[in-house]
């Protein structure tokens, strides 16, 4: 059991850090392993942010196995050349904890593939988000101390998704948590509640047609999967509905991009999800208490039926 | 069998074939009395008074202090409790087992009004996912919409959701009856052994999937036909009943009944074995 919750204004922004915040904590009882945000910032829209990681959380409960601080630098050092050889210059640089980062990089390639590939070939690091205006940050923890910990507040912003993580088919750590970045395409962002029955075969697939996973978490690969589509010629909302028998199991989905929000539902409609819709806010949970976090009057929900996809634009 | 007009109530269920062997051990054989029936109340139930009413905010409360609050209210002979701010919460008015006129000012989170038996309860809102799970009498009308297992497992009472609901509902249903003013979701009637669905309008894929038995009615358009559930003629008695059922739930009372679909068990994946566990024995 996992919580997922979204959110969109549509024609304004907000502090989608604070709301989100509060939409996950109201779902921590479904899972607080790990929390994970991804946000859809305003931005300038020149550079990329690259959210990344040189090492796993080794604390609360993590199954990975720790490192010396030393080794997170060793591979920063790396990744700071690796971006000097590559012509893309680091405007701004935070380092959030020891195993977590932030860079505002100038880059003008549009093809993001070659650049993951080789960051991602040093040992340990990941790519937890790379676009104009999407930020992934997850941790271990729930949406309160992941909140605080990355100081996520004030982001203001048009939209946003999140996952409260019950660790249940992969390890507690940073690379299994959601959400997961649609690898390598520029802002998008996938979270899941739910099992794949058909993680393996259409894993080994994909792998063949040289897309990449990072992790052992079934959720990845809706990512994936969407990811692949969309290098074909699909649209998101294709993608989707694609995904309704090309992913095998239960499933509620949610996905975004630079300007828009979606969700499928799998055809058994198995996994919960309810959904608030107005004309300026769709905001959508595992659980109506997590609307009620930013909507405490009374407001008309519905859950979507079974096999449904809905998209809505900034 | 032996004619049972004709034996004791004592050994009446005997006669039935419901007993056909001496428990042992420290199980004791109990046999109910009709004539008792009026003497037969839950342990902690209350004498309550329709006409006292009295309001109660759970906004800043947990679902177990506003059932305990509910239940308190009940001892001091409330028969009327107006919830306000339920705000989505959880397993709010979980387990009355009582005569009680509830109002909920809202919505309800999962699990509302779940193993309930007796009360007459109104949610001015909508409600999530197994809302009045294993009802055994009384009446539940939700003003919106509902979340997934509406209904799940009921027993008796009537369920009334004026808007729509999602799938899956009415699963496991062994009596009592469910009414949808709107569409429903995929498998509704799921495996449902006993009692009645009304859905005015559309419903999802595998209708009635497994049912054992009941019947479901169908206003509008069905997305397909679960294993096993066919279709059967509407009567004139179906429609009779339909038209009250619908006037008692205040919901689609100038609806044509007259052109609803009836959904029952094709019974034939039936395999029960009829055997009682003494011929089991003698069998083998």
């Amino acid at each position: 059991m996992c919580g997922i919750a979204g959110l969109i204004h549509r024609g304004k922004s907000s502090k989608v850090g604070h709301e989100l915040q509060g939409m996950l904590q109201a779902l921590k009882h479904r899972g607080e392993d790990s929390t994970g945000y991804a946000l859809y910032g305003d931005t300038d829209g020149k550079n990329f942010i690259m959210r990344f990681k040189v090492g796993e959380n080794v604390g609360e409960g993590s199954t990975s196995v720790a490192e010396d601080v030393s080794v997170y630098d060793e591979r920063k050092k790396i990744v700071d050349s690796y971006l000097n050889e590559m012509g893309a210059k680091i405007i701004k640089e935070e380092r959030i904890l020891p195993y977590s980062l932030r860079y505002e990089i100038e880059y003008n390639k549009k093809d993001l593939l070659e650049f993951s590939q080789k960051i991602e070939s040093i040992p340990g690091v990941e790519i937890l988000s790379m676009g104009k205006s999407l930020e992934v940050i997850k941790d271990l923890g729930n949406a309160k101390m992941v909140c605080d910990r990355y100081n996520l507040d004030k982001l203001v912003g048009t939209h946003a998704i999140g996952h409260a993580r019950m660790a249940t088919e992969s390890g507690v750590d940073i690379k299994s948590a959601h959400p997961f970045w649609g690898y390598p395409f520029s802002d998008v962002s996938v979270v899941h509640n739910g099992q794949l029955t058909n993680y393996w075969n259409n894993r080994r697939a994909l792998e063949n047609k040289g897309m990449r996973f990072m992790s052992e978490c079934d959720s990845e690969l809706i990512a994936v999967y969407l990811a692949e589509k969309m290098r074909e010629g699909a649209s998101l909302e294709e993608g989707m509905k694609e995904s309704l028998t090309g992913l095998d199991g239960v499933f509620t989905y949610f996905v975004a991009t630079k300007d828009s929000l979606g969700m499928a539902k799998d055809t058994m409609a198995a996994k919960p999800l309810v959904l608030y819709e107005s004309d300026d806010l769709v905001a959508m949970g595992s659980e109506e208490i997590a609307i009620r976090s930013i909507l405490p009057q009374e407001i008309d929900t519905y859950d979507p039926f079974d096999g449904e996809v809905k998209v809505w634009q900034i | 069998m032996a004619n049972i007009k004709s034996v004791s109530k004592k050994t009446k269920a005997q006669a039935m074939g419901m007993h056909t062997e001496v428990l042992t051990g420290r199980t004791q054989q109990k046999f109910f009395n009709p004539d008792e029936a009026e003497n037969f109340y839950y342990f902690g139930t209350h004498d309550v008074d329709f006409n006292k009413r009295t309001d109660l905010d759970v906004k800043d409360m947990t679902a177990a202090e506003a059932n305990k609050e509910i239940d308190n209210l009940m001892s001091q002979g409330y028969g009327t409790i107006v919830i306000k701010n339920p705000q989505g919460k959880h397993s709010l008015g979980v387990g009355i087992l009582n005569k009680l006129n509830l109002i909920f000012e809202g919505s309800l989170g999962y699990f509302g009004m779940g193993s309930c038996d007796g009360p007459i309860v109104r949610i001015n809102g909508r409600v999530g996912w197994s809302c009045a799970e294993n009802l055994m009498a009384g009446k539940v009308v939700i003003e919106k919409n509902a979340g997934s297992c509406f209904g799940a497992a009921i027993r008796g009472g009537d369920l009334i959701c004026k808007g729509s609901v999602g799938a899956r509902t009415g699963i496991d249903m062994k009596g009592g009856t469910i009414i949808i003013g709107g569409d429903a979701g995929a498998f509704t009637g799921f495996m449902m052994q006993r009692g009645r669905i009304i859905i005015l309008g559309d419903v999802g894929i595998n209708l009635g999937d497994s049912m054992y038995d009941g019947t479901i009615f169908v206003g509008g358009e069905i997305g397909s036909y679960g294993s096993d559930a066919v279709d059967a003629d509407l009567t004139k008695s179906d429609q009779d009943w339909l038209k009250r059922k619908l006037k008692v739930a205040e919901i689609g009372e100038n609806f044509d009944v007259s052109k609803m679909k009836k959904i029952v068990a094709g019974k034939k994946l039936w395999n029960y074995d009829n055997l009682e566990p003494t011929e089991k024995k003698g069998a083998i």
